[in-house]
């Protein structure tokens, strides 16, 4: 027994010296962030590894903000080369990124993500201004009297927001505060409604805080659940619950169109043309984000920058609008394929 | 004065109620058994009845020409030409042979959409092992797209239903149904492949090679550990303030969230020590920590319960404690420590929390060859499918959900078999 005890604590300490001497190199990419990224990255990722020599990236779902953070941790290989984000990177950030000796980051604009506010298809589509949708949303609504002050939200059902709306209890299922996706909600659908009243708008220059707060937070009374980060479940329960409305991104809505329809907003359905064309307002770009110093050290990097921006992955025939990233124009793709190139820093 | 009632009368006035009540109790357990076997129930039928369909897929049968000039294969010998061969254009030309009437670049593109577009990859490989296939014509069968097979697996009958798949695309699979070339066969890529974001491609293997790695390295390190801290306990320390103190916290860890492990994890192996993020390595350290004091608990429970009697006679006839120990005591609580360890295990197979921290929620494309490539294991791999919004994901998860429920029950069904096996009663 002693001698068996012996041997396991020998391979173990073999083993951790073997890891140990592989660590210092990498001969895989390593990529994280956002999940609303992760499964148009992911695809490329694929392909990249079984078509090339290459081994396949290894992609880690972490959100944005947590894969900034890991991104920004340092420059070496036990930090990560390429993180997505389904935001532009924050000023704060780069400054992290900075003190951290991460100095020289690449920006890769990708393309645009629409959220879909949609219900079973067994109801009727809806059709929203953004102005709606803050008001049935919001935690604090202007008084329905007309006067300029703020009121808890009163609204209970569609049509006491806007008269042409139907009957029903006001019932969203969205996503938790953590996601990508609700902060891009509140920003666009819900703060988008906010700016339409002047005096609202007024608030803004005197008070930044005080309008953010206003604007963008999501009443807790029952009406807004948040319903997890998955958003099939999201899906599932819309089609048990043909009164409620889900918000999730379009891809989820082209996988499945045989069950939910995209509610209008300001007019148009979200389809692929009206999100490319920005004529639904509920779209945002999705990005990743490139350590410029680990370029030419972990290999394969400069391949797999070129396997995504290359016409057949973003171009508008290409493989990722086909999973349902919205692509860039011919202008914007162009750009940003020189700026991969030449590896044009922020 | 009648109104004084004996003992007796008093117990058989009460004894109705005290019946009824021992009835109601006896029914409040029944009732929470059928209650939890309904929920189990209702589980199994749920996830069964959405997966079973994934352990079956269809092929298309098409006759393949591998044609030199088209592949752009000058010398055979040449393996980088093999890899970089244009296979698609054969397979669309194939198809387009099969349907000659299809013309105009959006209905080719239909066309094209019936066969996976993972299918140059089994061409690649019949050439790779049979080179003399070149200029010859072979039947080959090709996976559908997962559109296509869930179409097939469905909607057959409720076209409306389903938006994504198209009038012409249902009438070529009518008509290669009556051909014979529409083919069910059983899933093997999903047991063969790693994750995949083209559903039809993805497989359960690298997981499962991820989970093998993280649970060798779990069980090379937590057992020997577990049995170590479990026989100095029992056998040799000293009872005082010190060790009632490890006690206590050892029954502690056991109840610790496994998510805090992880985050040790993360602190001390990664940024510490260095082991690299999202292997098996540092998943399988996370796990160990989180198995230890399970191990360590039964351990100590299956040393306890060898009677004192077979130390005091080893002892007796001369042998020194460690003699003691390793000549008897260790080999008669083997089975019990055995047990626990192979219940640590399966709940280590089935922790995901943990692995969330040390990078191991990621998307694995090749199967893992050793403890030091990053890999993931099976629990994640669900948890990312069903966050996938391709709709033929939703019964891959179940399927996968199935194996793993079967990993489990095979584990605590051999725990079981053990202790019936070797379990000595005193």
């Amino acid at each position: 027994m002693k001698k068996q005890l012996l041997t396991v604590a020998v391979t173990a300490l073999a083993m951790t010296y073997s890891v140990l001497s592989t660590a210092s190199n990498r001969d895989y990419i390593s990529i994280v962030g956002s999940s609303t990224v992760y499964p148009f990255a992911t695809v490329v990722a694929e392909r990249f590894g079984k078509s090339t020599e290459f081994k396949t990236p290894k992609i880690e779902s972490t959100g944005s903000g947590g894969g900034l953070k890991l991104f920004c941790a340092g420059v070496g290989i036990d930090t990560p080369d390429i993180t997505n984000a389904s935001r532009k990177i924050k000023q704060k950030e780069v400054d992290l990124c900075a003190s951290n000796g991460v100095n020289e980051i690449v920006e890769v604009l990708i393309g645009y993500d629409g959220i879909a506010l949609a219900n079973s298809k067994e109801a009727d589509q809806m059709s929203l201004s953004l102005q709606d949708i803050y008001l049935a949303l919001a935690a604090q609504v202007p008084n329905p009297d007309g006067s300029e002050t703020f009121v808890e939200n009163p609204y209970k059902t569609w049509n006491e927001v806007n008269a042409s709306l139907p009957k029903t209890k006001i019932e969203v299922l969205g996503p938790p505060p953590t996601s990508g996706t609700r902060d891009a909600f509140n920003e666009l659908a819900i703060e988008g409604g906010c700016k339409t009243y002047k005096w609202i708008k007024a608030i803004k220059k005197q008070d930044k805080k005080k309008y953010k707060k206003l604007c963008r937070t999501v009443r807790e009374d029952g009406h807004y659940v948040e319903a997890g980060e998955n958003d099939n479940l999201i899906v599932q329960k819309l089609q048990s619950n043909p009164n409620a409305l889900g918000v999730f991104g379009f891809s989820f809505l082209d996988q499945n169109s045989d069950t939910v329809q995209g509610s209008m907003v300001g007019g148009f359905a979200p389809t692929f043309e009206t999100i490319a064309s920005f004529d639904y307002p509920v779209s945002r770009p999705l990005y990743f984000y490139v350590k410029k110093a680990h370029v030419g050290k972990v290999p394969g990097m400069e391949e797999y920058l070129a396997e995504f921006t290359s016409d057949k992955a973003m171009g508008e025939d290409g493989y990722l609008p086909e999973k349902g990233m919205i692509p860039l124009s011919d202008d914007e793709l162009a750009k940003i394929k020189d700026d991969v190139k030449n590896l044009k820093a922020l | 004065m009648s109104e004084v009632k004996s003992t007796i009368e008093k117990v058989n006035a009460g004894l109705g109620k005290r019946y009824r009540s021992e009835k109601m109790f006896q029914w409040f357990g029944i009732i929470s058994i059928c209650f939890g076997l309904l929920c189990v129930l209702a589980l199994f039928f749920d996830i069964i009845g959405k997966g079973h369909s994934a352990f079956k897929h269809h092929s298309i049968e098409i006759p393949i020409m591998f044609d030199a000039d088209k592949l752009g294969i000058t010398d055979i010998n040449d393996t980088k030409q093999i890899y970089s061969a244009n296979y698609d254009g054969v397979i669309k030309a194939s198809l387009r042979e099969l349907f000659p009437n299809v013309s105009g670049r959006t209905e080719k593109r239909k066309l094209y959409k019936l066969v996976s577009n993972g299918s140059y990859l089994t061409l690649q490989k019949m050439l790779l092992e049979d080179p003399s296939l070149l200029n010859q014509t072979t039947e080959v069968q090709l996976i559908t797209d997962d559109d296509i097979d869930t179409y097939l697996k469905h909607f057959v009958g409720k076209e409306s239903e389903f938006e994504r798949i198209h009038a012409e695309q249902v009438e070529w699979l009518a008509t290669l149904r009556e051909e014979g070339r529409l083919i069910s066969h059983f899933n093997t890529v999903f047991f063969q492949a790693g994750d995949s974001r083209e559903p039809e491609q993805a497989g359960i293997f690298a997981a499962l090679m991820g989970s093998f790695y993280t649970l060798i390295v779990t069980l090379c390190l937590s057992f020997p550990i577990a049995v170590a801290a479990a026989v100095y306990l029992e056998e040799f320390a000293p009872k005082n303030k010190w060790t009632d103190l490890i006690e206590v916290n050892i029954n502690n860890l056991a109840a610790v969230p496994s998510i805090i492990f992880g985050l040790l994890g993360l602190a001390i192996f990664i940024s510490f020590f260095g082991v690299p993020r999202s292997t098996p390595l540092v998943g399988g350290f996370v796990l160990t920590l989180m198995t230890l004091p399970t191990i360590i608990i039964s351990s100590r429970a299956a040393i306890k319960s060898v009677p004192p009697s077979i130390r005091e006679a080893a002892l007796g006839i001369g042998a020194s404690r460690m003699q003691m120990v390793t000549h008897h005591v260790l080999p008669l609580s083997l089975p019990g420590m055995l047990t626990g360890t192979i219940i640590g295990m399966a709940q280590a197979l089935g922790e995901t929390a943990p692995l969330l921290m040390i990078g191991m929620i990621a998307f694995i494309v090749d199967i893992p060859g050793s403890v030091t490539d990053p890999a993931t294991v099976l629990p994640v791999q669900i948890f990312l499918w069903s966050d996938s919004p391709e709709r033929a994901f939703t019964e891959k998860t179940s399927a996968a959900i199935m194996v793993l429920l079967a990993f489990l029950i095979a584990m605590n069904a051999f725990a079981i078999y053990m202790r019936k096996r070797l379990e000595k009663r005193w």
